[in-house]
Formats: C-alpha cells, structure tokens, sequence
C-alpha cells in the first residue's frame, strides 16, 4: 500500500514538473543567410545589421512600421511648423541606454550631427543632407531645422542608419552595440550567431522573448534540416526553390509578403544603341513578366510596371504599359534602323533572381534579335564595373532601397538617365508634405520612367517568410530590412 | 642530419617570401573596393574616398606591401576591414573549429583506410578486395556535400541525435562542441578514407610483390606478422605523403562541408573575406596556409626518414 502511495506521489510529481515544460517558449532561434559585417547600423550599407539590431537594439526618433508607415519612437510626438522647416520633437522620458546611461535630448543632437557631419561614413548620409541645424530646447525636447521643407524627413528619420546612439558607445558600438532598445546585445560568436537577450530596464511595453539568437547560415541546402531538425524555428527570408520541401508541413507557416525590392532590368542609358528610347521600349515588349517570376522566382512576386512597390500606398498599375508583344518588338527595332539585330553584354550579381532571370531574358530578347553575352560576376565587382565606372550594356539588380524612385533623377548614376522633367517632379516632390500632392507627384514620376522605359521593370521581390506555426508577431513584409522581434511571442 | 634540417627550412622561407608576392599581387589587381563595398550603392563617391583614406587603402601600393610584411615577421597580421578587428582574433576564433575538424576527420579517414587498405590487399583479387575498393570507388565518386546532406537527414532530422549545423562553441561545453563537429568530421573523412584506402592497397601489393617479403615467408614467419611488421612499415611512404597533403586540405579546402553544416571554419572565412574584398584578411590567412602546407611537408619529410632508416644515413 505505501508502495502505491509512492508510486502515486511520483506520478504526481512527474506530471506537475511535465506541465511546466508546457508554458510557452521564451527563446527563439532565427536563420539569416548573411553575417553582418558589424553590429553598428550608422556604418554599413549592409541589411544583414539592420536585420539583427533595428528596432530590437537601437531605436530613433520615429520608426517604421509593419506596413511601412511611419510610428513614433524615442519621440512620443512633434510638431511641424508651417513652413515645414521645423520639427520640434518630445522624446520620451526615463530612457536608459543599455549601459545604464540616461537618454535625452543631447544624444539625438549627437547622433544627427555625427551622421551629417563633413567626416561621415554614414551609408546613408543623404537622408540628413536636408538638416540645416539641431538645438536642444531642453532635455526631452529638440528642434530640427531644415535647409527646406522635405516631404520625407519623418519617415527619413526612421531608417536604420538614423538610429540614436550614446556619445560615449559611438565608437565601439561596431562590436559592442548599446542601444535604447527593449533587447540587448549579448555576444557574437562571429561567423556563427549573434545572441540578443531582453533589456531589464526598457522605457516602453517589454519583449516577450528572454532570449533571441540570430543564427548564421549561408547556404540554402542547410535551411530545411534545420528547420526539420527544430535547431532553427524562423528562416523570415527563405529560399523560395526549397518552399516545396516544407510548405505543406502543418508545423510550419508559411508567409508570402512583399518587399520594397524592384527587381529590374537597368539599361545603360547613354550607350548606343539604348540610347533610343524605341531600342528600350523594344526591350520591354518583349519580356514576359510572368515567365521571367515562374523561373527566376518560384512563381512569387508581383509583375512592376515603373519603380514602385505593388504595396506602397503610392504604387500606380503600369504593369499594362508594354505587354508581352514580340512583334511590337521587333517593329520598334525596325524603326530604330535596327531590324538586323545586334550584340549586347547582360553582367550577372551572384543572388538567384539575377543568375536565373537573366538566362530567361536572353532568350527572350534573342527572339526579336538582340545576342546577349552573360557575363557573371561578383558584388565587389558588379560594385565596381557597373555601378561606379558604368561600363555595362545590361544588368539586372533588385533595388531594395525603400521609396527609391528618385535615383533616377540623381546626377551620375549607373542608369546614365538624364530628364530634366523627371528631375523637376522629384525636386517638387523633395518640397511637398500634403500627402494628396505626394501621391500625385509620385505617380507622375512613375509614368515618366515607364514611357521613357529607362529601364525593363521585371518584379517586385517577394519576401518568403517560413517559421513555427506556434510563433506569432513577425513581419509579414518587409516595408524595411528589418527582423523587428519586439511583438513576437509563442502561443501556449 | 643538420645540414638537411637547415637546407629544408631556407628553402621553406623562401618559400614564404614568394608566396606573400604573388598573394599580395594577385589580390591587388582584383576588381573591387572594400570601401564601396561597405558604403553600399546610396553613398557619394567623396564619401567612399573618405572611407579608403580612413582604412589606409589610399597609400602607395610598395608601402602597403611591405607594411604588411613587417607586419608578418613581428605576427601582427593587421586589422580586418570590414570587422575592423585584428586578423589574427578572426583566424584563431576559427582555427578552434577547424583545427578539431581536421585533425578529428584525418584521425577517422586513418583508422578506417589503413586497415581496409591492408585487408584488400591481403585478399587481393578475391571477393572482398572487390567489395572492399568497390566501396571506396563509391567514396571518392560521391560528392561530399550530398553525403552530409544524407547524414543530416538521417542523424539530426530523423533520429535527432546531433544538431542539423552550427557550432555553440567551446564555452558550451566540450561535449556540445565535439558532438556538432561528428556529422562535419565523418562527412570530411569518408572521401579522404576511400582515396587513402586504394593508396594503402596498391602501395601494399606492390611491396608485397618484393623479394624480401617471399624471405621472409620463406623462413617461417606467419603472413600476418609479415604483412604488418615489413610489408606495412614499406608501404607507409606514399601513405604519409597522402596524409600530409589531406591535412592541408582538411585545414582551409571544406568550404562547402562548412556551408552545408553552417560552421564558422577558416574556410568560410577566407571565402566570405574575398566576397568582401577584405583583402588584408585574404592575404594574411592564405599566408598563414602557405606556412601550415610547408610545415606540415617538413614533418611528412621528416616523418620519411623514421619509417625509413635508409633515408637517415643518407643525409
């Protein structure tokens, strides 16, 4: 009888202590493909940092948001004056930077001067260029005085590369990153993973999570076992080919989102023969959108028609201004005095949509008479033959810059796209607030590059998101390059 | 004995010296600048020129050599660009992982081959020498990274025994460290096993057709004691050059083992430093191999006249 007793009470015991292995999970494990090549976000070009540390570590004055809207952030509000040169901003009290230092409003007039100052390295450092001044009214106000009114100074000040930093952690935040953020740098064990643990003291709602480590692993064969394996419970940016290995696995979800990446065919504007605008429209008749998606993109992403994302509250449908016409095609070629054909280089970047789209669309462009040579090449080198020296025909890039259109009006850039009217709306649109006029402008901008058909508008890169079907509250899209974690829980 | 220990080294640092001409001159004129690299496609171009001054990119080409070199002798290997931490930090972080590797995956490809190879020849012609080398046929012929595709499906996904990739580190215990290295090391050893296998067999045969052998035989000894006390200790040369050669490559050459099971090894980080054109981590690293192949051919040299007393007196 006592033996029974003992066996009951053990029994009890097991399962009391087994129940408790139920409550839900506070770790998470999340794969990205590429290692940051340092932790400050005000530094580097690379999205890899903002996708460990924005949101989660550093915060700035606004952020942005799921949808790609603009939130407050270390401002709980501001005020605009009407001439639009001047922002006055009230910061949040009682914020600490992860080393126990107050936040105020000198670190925001820091951080801004720092990243617009003559000796900056800042990646970014056009979104300050608009900044004529910063003064500290007191320590949870500061004014920002513009140059001249900008329309995007707000959503500008949201960027990763706008973060606020400590005068004192500046320089070393490259490897010991201190932010205002609800999580904290813990380590980086480099080439392998970078661990984040949960801020004590953080000024607004806490993170779910006690523990979050961004795991680092480069190849895409090594994604599905490890998500099988349950080493790694989130890929947000998956491989689209090996979808199908997974996608119908009931413990995964699978999330299709979209990103602010136009993937596009750039066209060396200046070159002859492009410089013919019936050259470069030939051109866009004769890609097929949707074969290009089907090879080089798993069937995901949305056909563009001008450079703008589908789900941008400014995107207008221009996907219908040249359609798939091969005999369209060769008719403009005609009138360009070229219905012989001619030869051209397509220089191809290492990712997927590049390599594959790129055999698809020399296929495509051999059938109204354009031979193009493939020539791959590296980043350093698309980087340095193509972008810096522009000594390229073809080539075919997403650009995953958010609210990007005015490249084009930007002197010496690798389009070598020169108009004078496209120029004027961005200059205009640089000027404007009201968010009517905005859109306006902006989808006049669009029609200018779709008629004058700068480049061949391929498609929106998809955001292919696959994680634990128990896991809630990770981006859908992604507005900015970002793994924002601050929402993300387990469900029991 | 001397004179050929010294002759062997001048010749290794000369060695040395050419080798760090050729890497630094033949990074240099690859296309690429780590200073747009970094700043992305959104910087100006002053901007990127106040980058390269800032990494000291902008100094005459000679200068920046012999930095470098000076560097070397004093083992200060610089400080990386892009992580902006010096060299020699980033390759003893991954030497720790692999190091381990290589010597746990040369340890595994010796304890099989060596005695599959001695088994096969023993059994020339008959059934299990052809089983045995169809075996190793397949080792070689099978692409390493399909194999450890296989080994994670079967070990970590289905059986769950190891992790799918990834290393926790040292500090995590040596367990957890040893037992995330497993699936890496016997996907490394296998293919070398199989080609250090059929080296052993036809070095074996080919000693085993010599006449001391038949003596030996001939005055009594049991085949087992010839095959292992003079056949074996005769066929080791070519073995051991085999083996010296796998360890240099087992050292740097598992790009792809590393990739498959994400483990942050030299390799990778020689790759991902070219991607980058971190070229001070490139030349330094791929000096720091120059050196290991080097050494490790002295001992393989060196390691010729302890099997083999003839080389000894020679010198």
């Amino acid at each position: 009888m006592k033996l029974w007793k003992t066996i009951l009470a053990a029994t009890v015991l097991a399962l009391a202590t087994g129940t408790s292995a139920f409550a839900a999970r506070t770790d998470l494990v999340i794969g990205i493909p590429l290692e940051p090549p340092h932790l400050d976000p005000t530094a580097g070009a690379a999205a890899a940092i903002d996708e460990v540390l924005y949101a989660n570590v550093f915060e700035g004055l606004t952020r942005i948001g799921p949808k790609g809207e603009v939130l407050p952030d270390l401002a709980e509000s501001w005020t605009i004056s009407d001439d639009g040169k001047t922002y006055t901003f009230k910061l949040h009290t009682g914020v600490k930077f992860h080393d126990g230092t107050d936040f105020d409003a000198n670190d925001v007039k820091f951080s801004l001067d720092r990243a617009r100052a003559d000796n900056s390295v800042n990646a970014q450092k056009g979104l300050f260029a608009a900044i004529d001044k910063v003064d500290v009214i007191d320590p949870a106000t500061v004014k920002v005085t513009l140059k001249n009114p900008q329309g995007s100074f707000l959503y500008n000040m949201g960027w990763g590369d706008a973060v606020i930093v400590a005068p004192e952690t500046a320089d070393t935040n490259k490897e010991k990153p201190i932010g205002t953020g609800p999580f904290k740098f813990q380590s980086w064990a480099k080439g392998s993973s970078i661990t984040l643990v949960k801020s004590d003291n953080y000024w607004g709602t806490p993170a779910s999570l006690d523990k979050a480590e961004f795991r680092i692993v480069p190849d895409a064969a090594a994604y599905v076992p490890a998500l099988l394996s349950g080493d790694i419970q989130a890929f947000p940016f998956f491989d689209p080919d090996s979808l199908a290995q997974v996608k119908d696995d009931p413990r995964f979800k699978v999330v299709i989102g979209s990103t602010e990446g136009e993937t596009i065919l750039s066209i060396n504007n200046k070159k002859p023969p492009f410089d013919k605008l019936q050259v470069r429209q030939a051109i866009s008749y004769a890609l097929d959108r949707k074969a290009i998606i089907d090879g080089a993109s798993a069937g995901l992403g949305l056909p563009i028609g001008s450079h703008m994302s589908p789900a941008n509250k400014d995107y207008f449908d221009l996907t219908g201004r040249y359609p798939h016409d091969v005999a369209k095609a060769k008719e403009l070629l005609k009138e360009a005095g070229l219905e012989n054909g001619f030869k051209a280089t397509l220089k191809l970047p290492p990712p997927g949509y590049a390599r594959l789209g790129g055999e698809i669309i020399a296929s495509e462009l051999r059938d109204i008479g354009i031979d193009l040579e493939i020539i791959p090449v590296e980043w350093a080198q698309w980087l340095d033959q193509v972008f810096t020296k522009k000594d390229y025909d073809l080539t075919i890039v997403s650009h995953t810059e958010p609210n990007d259109i005015d490249i084009y009006s930007r002197k010496d850039y690798y389009f070598n796209y020169d108009n004078p009217t496209f120029d004027k709306v961005i200059a205009d649109l640089n000027l404007t607030s009201d968010e009517a006029k905005r859109n306006e402008l902006l989808g006049q901008a669009q029609k200018i590059l779709a008629d004058d058909a700068v480049v061949g508008f391929l498609y929106e890169l998809p955001k292919v998101g696959i994680w634990d079907a128990k896991l809630q509250g990770l981006w859908e899209n992604a507005p900015i390059q970002a793994n924002d974690l601050t929402k993300v829980k387990w469900s029991d | 004995m001397t004179t050929y220990l010294l002759k062997r080294l001048a010749i290794a640092l000369a060695t040395l010296v050419l080798a760090s001409m050729v890497v630094f001159a033949v990074l240099e004129v690859l296309p690429g600048d780590p200073a747009r690299l970094m700043l992305g496609m959104n910087a100006s171009a002053d901007q990127v020129e106040l980058l390269r001054n800032q990494m000291g990119l902008n100094a005459p080409l000679v200068l920046r050599y012999l930095r470098w070199v000076g560097g070397l002798f004093s083992l200060d290997f610089g400080r990386s660009y892009t992580y902006s931490v010096p060299v020699i930090d980033l390759v003893r972080e991954r030497l720790a992982v692999s190091l381990p590797l290589a010597l746990i995956a040369l340890a595994l490809s010796t304890i099989i081959a060596i005695p599959v190879g001695l088994f096969s020849a023993s059994r020339r012609g008959r059934a299990g020498d052809t089983v045995a080398m169809g075996a190793a046929q397949l080792g070689v012929a099978v692409p390493n990274f399909w194999f450890a595709l296989m080994l994670i499906y079967v070990f970590a996904v289905w059986l769950r025994l190891v992790p799918a990739g990834g290393f926790p580190g040292w500090g995590a215990g040596v367990w957890p460290a040893l037992k995330s290295l497993l699936l890496p090391a016997v996907a490394l050893a296998l293919p070398q096993a199989a080609i250090l296998a059929r080296v052993t067999r036809s070095a074996l045969i080919e000693v085993l057709n010599e006449d001391y052998i038949r003596t030996a035989r001939a005055k009594g000894l049991p085949y087992r004691a010839v095959l292992w006390r003079h056949a074996l200790r005769n066929a080791m040369i070519p073995v051991l050059t085999i083996l010296g050669l796998q360890f240099a490559f087992l050292l740097a050459g598992t790009i792809i083992i590393e990739n498959v099971f994400y483990l942050p090894g030299l390799g990778r980080l020689v790759f991902q430093a070219i991607t980058q054109r971190d070229l001070i981590v490139v030349e330094s690293v791929v000096m720091l191999l120059v050196a290991a192949v080097i050494a490790v051919n002295l001992i393989v040299d060196l390691s010729y006249a302890v099997v083999d007393p003839r080389l000894r007196s020679r010198q």
